[in-house]
Parts: C-alpha cells; sequence; structure tokens
C-alpha cells in the first residue's frame, strides 16, 4: 500500500498546480482578447481593459478602474508578484506546488514546469510590452506543455485525477467569468442593434477562450449572442465549455470515488449540475436570464471547490 | 603532494589510465564545453540546492567536475571493509551509551564527554531500537594523503546528506560519455536506493506486523537539501512526508491520505532531533508531531536515525572512535583517524595554542566549514583572534595537523589543475550492512583551497571504483 497512497496535501498541491497553469493560460488568453480589441479602429480601450481586468477578477487592484491603460494591464495581470492571479504568481505558484508534490509529478512534467520558470521575474512592464504577443505566446506553450507531458507520462492514478480535476474546475469558473462580464453585449436585444461593434464584442468573447475557429467550424461564422452563450455554455465538444467541463470534473469525481470506495456531497453537485446543463436550451437560459444563471453557476463552481477539499482530506 | 592522478612524478597512476586517455582526446575546449551542458542538464532537472536570504537565484548548482575520481578494487577492498568496521563500532558504542555504558565504566570514553554532550538523549536511556541500530545510514568522511594513507576527518551519524550527488553525478556521466564506461570497467552505484529500502524495512518497529508503510519526512521545500528527499523518495517509491502530514493516534503515527489516516511504520527522517517531537524536544518549536516521541519508545514505529545518534559523531568523541572499535569488536582500526589535539586538555591546548600557525582549529560543535582556523592559511591577526577564542572556552574546539589531502585534476576556467578532494561514502546499516562501491567525492575548487564544503565554493566529482 506504500507508495501509490496519495497524502491529502500532496493530493491539493496536484489540484492547485493545475489551477494555477489554467488560470496562467486564460489571463494569457484574456490579455490576448483585449489587446486585440484595443487595436480595433474606434475602440474605447480603456473599456476593454476595464472587462479584461474584470474578468480576471482583479479590478479593485487598479489605481484608476476607470483609466486602465496596456502598461497598468501589464504590470498587474502579468507581472505582479504579490497578485495571486497575475501570470507570473500563478506560474510561480504552479511551481511552488509541484515542487511540495514532485514525487507525484514526472520528470517530463517537471522539466516543463520548471524551465524557464523565472523568465517574467526577470522582465519589467517595458520589456513585456515591447513584444506582448510574444511573451503571450510563451506563456501559453508552457502550459501546453505541462499539460502535454502529463498527458503522455503520467500514471493515470488518483494524483492525475486531481489534476485533471483542478484544470477542469478552473476553465468552467473562467468561462463563468468571461460570460459574467460580457453578459450585457450577449443579452438577446442587442442582436437588433447589430453594427460593426458589436459584432466585435462577441467575437471578442470567443477570441478569450481561443474558440473562433472552433465556432466557425459549428456555426459558420454566424455571431450570434445565442449561439455565442450556447457554444460556451452548452456545446459538447468545446473543450472550455461549462458542460464539457462539468462532464470532465464528473468523470475524474466518479473515478476518485471509485478508487476511494465512497462517494461524498461534491459527486451529488457536479452530476446535479452536469444533468442540468444536458437538459437546458439556450433559449430556456436567456429567458431566466443569462446574468442569473451566470451567477448561480459561479456559486455552485465555488461550492464544488469547498466540497472537494472537504471530502479528501485538503 | 599526492595527485591521485600523477602520483607524486609524472607518470600517469594505472587507476586513471582511462581518464587520462579521454582528457587527452577530448581536449580541454571540449570537455570545458560539455561542462556547460551538464550544468544546464542538472539545472533542468532541477537538483539544486536552496540558499535563501542572499540575494540572486535561491536555487543554486553544486558545481560538478567532469573529471572523475578513481579508486583500483584493492583500494576500496581496503576501503570498504574500514568503513563497515566503523560504522559497526558506531552503533555499538550507541548502544552501549544508552544501555549499560561499559566503555565509560572501563575508563575509555570520558563518562562527561557522552553525558554532558547536547546531543546525548536522556530519554532513550534504555530504549531497544530495532535490530539495536541507531545509525542507519553513516556517511564517514574520509581524506587521502597518499598511496595507502587514507584517514577519517569526521563521522556523520545523523541524516548525512549528499548521495543524490553520487547518484547524479554517475548518470549524467554515463550520459555524456557512453564510451567511458564501455565494457563494464566502473562499477555500478545505481543499486543504493534499493539498498536503502531494504535497510529501512529490515527495521520495521515490533507493532508492525505486515509490509511496513515507510516514509521520508523532510522539513519541507525550503530545505536546502529538499531536492534529495524528493528524489530517494521517488526512487525508493515512499511518500514524501511533512510532520504536518503526520499525526499521531491511539498509540501509532499515522499519515493524512485522501484515503483518511494511513499508519506509519517508519520513518526515514531528515529533520533533526530538535524538531520531531514538540513535547519531547522543544516546547519552543512549533515543527515536529506531537507524540511522536513516545510512540517511538513504545515500539509503535521506527526512526531512521534513532533520536540521540549524534552523540557518536561528536567531534569530542571522534577521537575515540579507533578506541571503541577495539572496545566492541576486538579488532584493529582500518582507516586511522586524523591525529587530534583536544583543548578541553590543558596539556594539549597548550600544544595547540602554540602550534596555531600550522593547525586547523575547529569547533567541537561546528559543521559545514564554518567557524574554522586553518592556520597555515591564516593571518597573524585571525591566529592571535582565535587564541583568544579558544582560551575563553577550551572544550569548544579541538585542533588537527593541516593535511596534505591529495588532488585530483578539475577542470576550470583556465584549464586543468589539481585540487584537493575528499570521500565521503555512505554505509547503510539494517539487519545486514550494505555499501555501494563509491560516494561522494567533493572538490576544493579554489586552488590550493582546502575547504570542500559546498556552502564555500565546493563542487563534486563522480567517484569510480574499478571493476577487477
Amino acid at each position: 500500500m506504500s507508495g501509490r497512497v496519495l497524502l491529502s496535501r500532496t493530493a491539493e498541491s496536484l489540484y492547485w498546480l493545475s489551477r494555477y497553469i489554467d488560470r496562467a493560460d486564460s489571463t494569457a488568453r484574456l490579455i490576448e482578447m483585449g489587446n486585440r480589441m484595443a487595436m480595433l479602429p474606434g475602440a474605447y480601450s480603456q473599456q476593454e481593459w476595464r472587462s479584461v481586468a474584470r474578468a480576471s477578477g482583479c479590478l479593485d487592484l487598479f489605481e484608476d478602474p476607470e483609466g486602465i491603460t496596456e502598461a497598468a494591464i501589464v504590470r498587474t495581470l502579468l507581472l505582479d508578484k504579490d497578485n495571486p492571479s497575475s501570470i507570473r504568481a500563478c506560474l510561480e505558484n504552479a511551481r511552488a506546488n509541484a515542487k511540495s508534490a514532485r514525487t507525484s509529478l514526472t520528470m517530463a512534467m517537471w522539466d516543463a514546469l520548471n524551465d524557464g520558470w523565472r523568465k517574467l521575474e526577470l522582465m519589467d512592464v517595458a520589456a513585456v510590452q515591447r513584444d506582448l504577443q510574444g511573451v503571450l505566446d510563451w506563456v501559453k506553450s508552457r502550459v501546453a506543455m505541462i499539460r502535454g507531458s502529463s498527458t503522455s507520462t503520467m500514471l493515470r492514478d488518483d494524483g492525475y485525477l486531481f489534476l485533471g480535476l483542478g484544470g477542469h474546475v478552473e476553465r468552467a469558473d473562467m468561462t463563468l467569468r468571461l460570460l459574467d462580464v460580457k453578459s450585457y453585449v450577449l443579452l438577446p436585444e442587442t442582436e437588433v442593434v447589430g453594427g460593426g461593434r458589436d459584432h466585435h464584442q462577441w467575437t471578442s468573447v470567443l477570441y478569450a477562450t481561443s474558440a473562433i475557429r472552433a465556432y466557425n467550424h459549428v456555426y459558420r461564422s454566424d455571431y450570434s449572442p445565442g449561439k455565442i452563450a450556447d457554444f460556451l455554455i452548452l456545446n459538447k465538444q468545446f473543450p472550455r465549455s461549462l458542460l464539457f467541463s462539468y462532464a470532465k470534473i464528473v468523470r475524474c469525481l466518479d473515478r476518485l470515488a471509485e478508487s476511494h470506495g465512497q462517494r461524498h456531497a461534491v459527486n451529488a453537485t457536479a452530476e446535479e449540475m452536469l444533468s442540468d446543463l444536458h437538459r437546458l436550451q439556450v433559449g430556456e437560459i436567456f429567458r431566466r436570464g443569462l446574468p442569473e444563471f451566470v451567477a448561480e453557476s459561479i456559486g455552485t463552481t465555488h461550492r464544488l471547490g469547498a466540497e472537494i477539499s472537504e471530502a479528501y482530506h485538503f | 603532494m599526492f595527485d591521485e592522478m600523477s602520483g607524486t612524478g609524472d607518470e600517469i597512476r594505472a587507476p586513471y589510465a582511462r581518464v587520462a586517455e579521454w582528457i587527452d582526446d577530448a581536449g580541454v575546449p571540449l570537455l570545458q564545453k560539455r561542462s556547460e551542458e551538464a550544468e544546464a542538464i542538472f539545472r533542468r532537472i532541477g537538483i539544486t540546492f536552496a540558499v535563501y536570504g542572499e540575494g540572486g537565484d535561491p536555487e543554486r548548482l553544486i558545481p560538478f567536475d567532469l573529471i572523475p575520481r578513481v579508486f583500483a578494487a584493492h583500494e576500496w577492498a581496503v576501503l570498504d571493509r574500514g568503513i563497515r568496521q566503523r560504522a559497526q563500532a558506531l552503533n555499538a558504542f550507541l548502544y552501549d551509551v544508552y544501555h549499560r555504558g561499559e566503555i565509560l565504566r572501563a575508563g575509555i570514553v570520558p563518562e562527561k564527554l557522552v553525558y554532558q554532550n547536547s546531543a546525548f538523549v536522556p530519554a532513550m536511556m534504555g530504549v531497544e531500537p530495532p535490530g539495536r541500530v541507531y545509525s542507519h545510514i553513516v556517511g564517514i568522511d574520509i581524506v587521502r594523503t597518499g598511496p595507502t594513507g587514507f584517514q577519517v576527518l569526521e563521522d556523520n551519524c545523523r541524516t548525512p546528506s549528499g548521495v543524490s550527488y553520487m547518484l547524479e553525478n554517475r548518470e549524467i556521466m554515463m550520459r555524456m560519455f557512453p564510451g567511458l564506461f564501455a565494457g563494464g570497467a566502473v562499477e555500478p552505484v545505481d543499486a543504493y536506493p534499493d539498498y536503502l529500502l531494504k535497510t529501512l524495512r529490515e527495521v520495521a518497529p515490533p507493532a508492525c506486523k505486515d509490509e511496513p508503510n515507510i516514509v521520508l519526512l523532510t522539513p519541507g521545500s525550503f530545505n536546502s537539501a529538499y531536492y534529495e528527499h524528493s528524489f530517494l523518495a521517488d526512487l525508493m517509491g515512499i511518500s514524501l512526508v511533512e510532520a504536518g502530514d503526520l499525526f499521531v493516534r491511539d498509540g501509532l503515527v499515522w499519515m493524512r491520505t485522501t484515503h483518511g489516516p494511513q499508519r506509519v511504520d517508519v520513518i526515514y527522517r531528515r529533520i533533526d532531533d530538535d524538531y520531531i517531537d514538540p513535547l519531547a524536544f522543544r516546547p519552543d518549536s512549533l515543527l515536529g508531531i506531537p507524540g511522536l516521541f513516545e510512540v517511538y519508545r513504545a515500539g509503535g514505529v521506527t526512526l531512521c536515525s534513532a533520536p540521540g545518534a549524534g552523540v557518536a559523531d561528536d567531534k569530542s568523541i571522534y577521537i575515540y572512535t579507533p578506541d571503541m572499535i577495539r572496545f566492541y569488536l576486538g579488532e584493529k582500526p582500518i582507516l586511522d583517524n586524523v591525529p587530534t589535539f583536544r583543548c578541553a586538555d590543558s596539556d594539549e591546548c597548550a600544544h595547540v595554542l602554540d602550534n596555531i600557525d600550522e593547525l586547523v582549529v575547529k569547533e567541537v560543535h561546528g559543521s559545514g566549514g564554518y567557524g574554522m582556523l586553518i592556520g597555515p592559511k591564516a593571518t597573524a591577526e585571525e591566529c592571535a583572534a582565535y587564541s583568544e577564542r579558544i582560551r575563553k572556552s577550551p572544550s569548544e574546539f579541538i585542533a588537527q595537523p593541516t593535511l596534505e589531502l591529495s588532488t585530483v585534476p578539475s577542470l576550470g576556467p583556465e584549464g586543468i589543475g589539481e585540487r584537493h578532494v575528499d570521500l565521503r561514502p555512505y554505509c547503510l546499516v539494517g539487519r545486514e550492512m550494505r555499501l555501494v562501491p563509491g560516494g561522494l567525492t567533493r572538490v576544493a575548487l579554489r586552488e590550493g583551497s582546502l575547504v570542500v564544503n559546498s556552502s564555500q565554493g565546493g563542487g563534486v566529482k563522480d567517484t569510480w571504483v574499478l571493476s577487477e
């Protein structure tokens, strides 16, 4: 029984390591979206940066929330070591968690986590701004390396399940927060307003989740709030949709329940959420109110996180 | 001065033939380039030791020197016997001082050196550790002064570190220079983790009736040796735990897992006595597992090494190790001590003060190469200041002649130079004794320096024992 029994602390480290790398990835995509929007003709770039700050949950960290600049975004969301949601802090926290759970990681994973971990520490705002896209690409490729190495080298044991759980909970959370910020552009009535500006507002949501191409494949560039919401909430194939994330969460929790020989409150919470998502149509979500639906789902996802730590003695 | 490759002249000594040829073939520039590659690999794998609070990179590398240090099979055969003999005597001494104290009654070791020693743990009196083993991993620091001259500089009976470098140095050499090892010329060292696991399994406590659950207890990821802890736990496939993962209940030790509590039988602890149990040792410490020591005394769990094992490796006790070998084993010591003067003795102290410019003086409780005076390299003022310290508290100091430590060619930015080395083999003691052929060679990378500690500019080398 030695060896493969998982310490609660290790399970917790794996769960958070996974959440942190996914958060770094999502934040990189968010900034990318903001950057893109700010370049559009007639853009209110401060407003775009403001929604980036809000979606990352960091709006109150900005001194002047009405006049957020690219430099301020880079400083706070990319480089600030004291902001736990900044990319730098996420990568450092991911590495610290990895170090503490090191015996549960493979060499390849550690390699991917360790490689270049001090890069951001050595950069200042100006240096990042000179090549913002390059830095964001680097972050995304780090995360892809870490995910890829875990998929290709880790034993499919409990540790792997906690890693999967963290990643999918984080993705569900991020998609919900993005919907929360953008739900005003996704109200059905904006559909009649139309025009270029709204088009970009809608597509920005897809850019922020790196979903634009995938969306095009499914809906043939037909950008309407209903379809975008459907895609991000109910699509069964898009790996950042709420339904997809919850399907994975349920699967991880099922397998953990199996290997532990015990089911917990968290299993019921996740399953209930998933069956709701399967049953719901996007029209019904809009009738109930998208902001209300999003707020409720954020609540459920937070409760889920708490129930995971309770079930596995974090 | 004795160089291990060229002896005292220009002739290459036989064990180094292959290495010398390799150096000639490769040439210095290529070796320097490969040396950078090796460093990049170490850095990537994360084989670092942590240095906090000094600024700069908190995770540093121990410099790795590519040129191996070599022992012939017959040279190692002597070391092997000498090391085992010493490890056995040290454990016999520990059992004795925590039981009847025969060696003290016989007047061979002064009582007060033991009973007043800060590493002596009175609560260990009468405790019967499994297999009567106190120090399960004995690290013996050995220096060489000539073709047959080997001397023990220091014993480490608590939690000697560095074995991960022994293993990784070999891995990296085999990976970078497979040709050097062709034909099985070098004895492998990779059995160490397996030997260590066997050793730990053999000392399972009486309360454990089935397969023991063995864990490695680390102070955590901020500890300077954390890499080694995780590395060994990984190679043995055992859990790497921190104090917060363990607790005591119903007379047993448990670890918190996602499955709920799991019983723990053997703890290979890499933390000091002072921090294992706040109830038994330091009430002011927040570290440790309350109640652990009581469970240990009752035979519910085994601690490796046993609390109080440090009394055998204290520098004031070191002097008596050859006597221990004669007393407990009835044998002649195979490895000599370095002659040592105890400043606690007034005659010897006077001798030390008169000859301080020729001696190495150390604090009895010091470690890591800090707080010592190397007479021949010190200024008159430094010697005077140190003499003053000795006069104030003589019993805190010992002194040894400055040894002509052997050198091994080493690679530096300016090319190859001869640098002083020592050797730390790791002897494993369970129901059986186990020792892999080799150890950790530490090298003083600064020219002329005798200090091999990694905290003071020391590096490491791969250590070869040639097969017959």
